[in-house]
């Protein structure tokens, strides 16, 4: 049995945030990551981030996970161990792990879970044919591998990671035939929407997916629009001759470990599914388990870093280990994360957290 | 219109387009940032101080356009794309505009290229004037555009080739 004083599951934007913030005050950390990669889904981002210089704002996906893998590296507390899945959390506080087929058990004094969110996917006839992806796959075929996904491409979802992707695919020089987005607006940033309107690129709203075709590989699909109930409208079909389908209808957490651990969950529809109750400083229902980024409900990257550092702290606060002005770094993440979440894009983000909150005797206990 | 159909509106780009006795004066930025969301880079790159401090990230930039020198820095900081620096003293025919342009091949300097709309229809044809992609530009190159005045508010963007 391994100890250790931190377990960090998840090595994307929040794990790693997590990791070095809490390392930086002198606690150990194991960072545990199911990929052989870190930075989670960082790596694959191409596009310039938003939110401000505090989290990078402006700069690329992949070279802000340069820069937090670089930090990493240089923080000697941190043991990394990619390539390795969390299997469970145990009631006596033990942490199993495989490893390459090897099986491992920590026994962390804090934890912080940081396992990001699955894509959700849209039932159609035909939607198990080759050449229909999730957003994800496509960025890393594209993005981690450098393979084109296909020629033409159909988009479904007009939220961010949609209009995001389109125009990756673009740069990668696959055709974009149309983003097809089922509701009446554009969910994501409209910025995103002009720049691939601005490619000829047309988003349908209020149109869905009918059906794919093919015989053996996606060849083809039928969309048709929507009514104000969300019923296909007979007679207004369009077909598109495309050989990939990406599906970009939004994230639900990965709260598997949380469920298992015993976390106090409930269904908040504006942040994916169940999402963990937590206090100020994002302990969970259970005593020394936090949780930051997509897990405890789907925002952007940049609300997952700060909470990575918030979280990360208030474990290492747990553990005994404090800052001399640690009120005062509290106070400044906890505004960086309500100005992220200020404007009108956040404000569902903002009454979904706000029904998640609770106090415990812990939170007393994590506080300077 | 804007959040349904992606492209804005002749009336939201007169709501950003400088005056024109401000056009007259020599190049000025155009920022189409229509939406609240979290987003301050433009302020952070500008030297100038005509792109004003954020009281709050969600608002939307405000320029005090008798600071700007249209230098351009702000477009290829700007995660949206959404800038571009307009100079309609560029010729008595021509005026000039610089625009983000992330996509290869680039185009040659003094190339003749399609000018395309915010709907990415094909409106003119414009000249390339100059092609910035310097490190600081951080992949986003810059491309500058000789473009017939009566289209200056209507190209925002190029394709190559036939």
């Amino acid at each position: 049995m391994r100890t250790v004083e931190l377990l960090v599951v998840g090595g994307g934007p929040a794990g790693l945030c997590a990791a070095i913030q809490a390392a930086e005050m002198g606690s150990s950390v194991i960072l545990v990551e199911r990929s052989q990669h870190l930075g989670g889904q960082l790596i694959k981002q191409t596009h310039m981030f938003f939110g401000s210089e505090k989290q990078y704002a402006s700069k690329r996906g992949f070279d802000i996970s340069n820069i937090l893998l670089d930090k990493i590296a240089s923080l000697e507390k941190i043991t990394l161990m990619q390539s390795t899945t969390v299997m469970g959390i145990y009631e006596d506080g033990v942490v199993t792990l495989e490893h390459k087929g090897e099986y491992i058990k920590v026994l962390p004094k804090a934890t912080i879970v940081a396992t990001g969110a699955s894509e959700k996917t849209l039932a159609f006839p035909n939607n198990d044919l080759p050449g229909i992806y999730g957003a994800g796959a496509v960025q890393t075929l594209m993005n981690e591998y450098g393979i084109k996904p296909g020629n033409r491409v159909v988009m479904v979802g007009a939220g961010n990671i949609g209009l995001i992707v389109s125009y990756q695919l673009m740069q990668a020089g696959v055709e974009v035939a149309a983003i097809v987005e089922g509701g009446p607006k554009i969910g994501g940033y409209l910025v995103h929407a002009s720049k691939v309107r601005r490619m000829g690129v047309p988003i349908l709203t209020r149109h869905t997916i009918k059906s794919a075709h093919g015989k053996e590989v996606l060849e083809k699909v039928t969309l048709w629009q929507l009514d104000d109930q969300w019923n296909g409208i007979p007679g207004t079909e369009i077909e598109f001759g495309v050989d990939v389908m990406c599906i970009a209808v939004g994230l639900a957490p990965l709260s598997e470990l949380l469920w298992q651990a015993g976390c106090q969950m409930k269904f908040i529809e504006s942040l994916g599914g169940y999402v963990p109750t937590r206090d100020e400083n994002l302990q969970t229902s259970v005593k020394g388990l936090f949780v930051a980024g997509d897990v405890s409900g789907v925002e952007e990257a940049s609300s997952a870093m700060v909470e990575g550092y918030l979280a990360g702290m208030s474990a290492a606060s747990y553990l005994g280990y404090k800052l001399y002005n640690m009120n005062e770094v509290k106070e400044n993440l906890l505004n960086q994360l309500d100005s992220l979440r200020h404007g009108q894009m956040g404000e569902k983000i903002r009454k979904g957290i706000a029904e998640l909150q609770i106090e415990h005797e812990a939170a007393a206990s994590v506080d300077a | 219109m804007l959040e349904v159909t992606g492209i804005p509106t002749v009336e939201d780009i007169e709501k950003v387009f400088p005056s024109k006795e401000r056009l007259k004066i020599g190049p000025v930025v155009v920022m189409e940032c229509f939406q609240n969301i979290p987003c301050n880079p433009c302020y952070t790159a500008c030297k100038t101080g005509a792109i004003k401090e954020f009281e709050d990230i969600n608002d939307l930039p405000t320029v005090d356009q008798s600071l700007c020198n249209g230098c351009g820095l702000c477009i290829s900081n700007c995660p949206g794309l959404s800038i571009m620096v307009v100079d309609m003293t560029y010729s008595e025919e021509e005026a000039l505009i610089k625009i983000p342009y992330e996509f290869l091949p680039l185009p040659e300097i003094g190339e003749t290229v399609k000018g395309l709309d915010r709907e990415g229809k094909v409106v003119c044809e414009v000249k390339v004037v100059k092609v910035l992609r310097g490190k600081s530009l951080d992949k986003t190159p810059i491309i500058s555009l000789a473009v017939d005045k009566e289209y200056v508010k209507i190209v925002r963007n190029i394709r190559l080739g036939e």
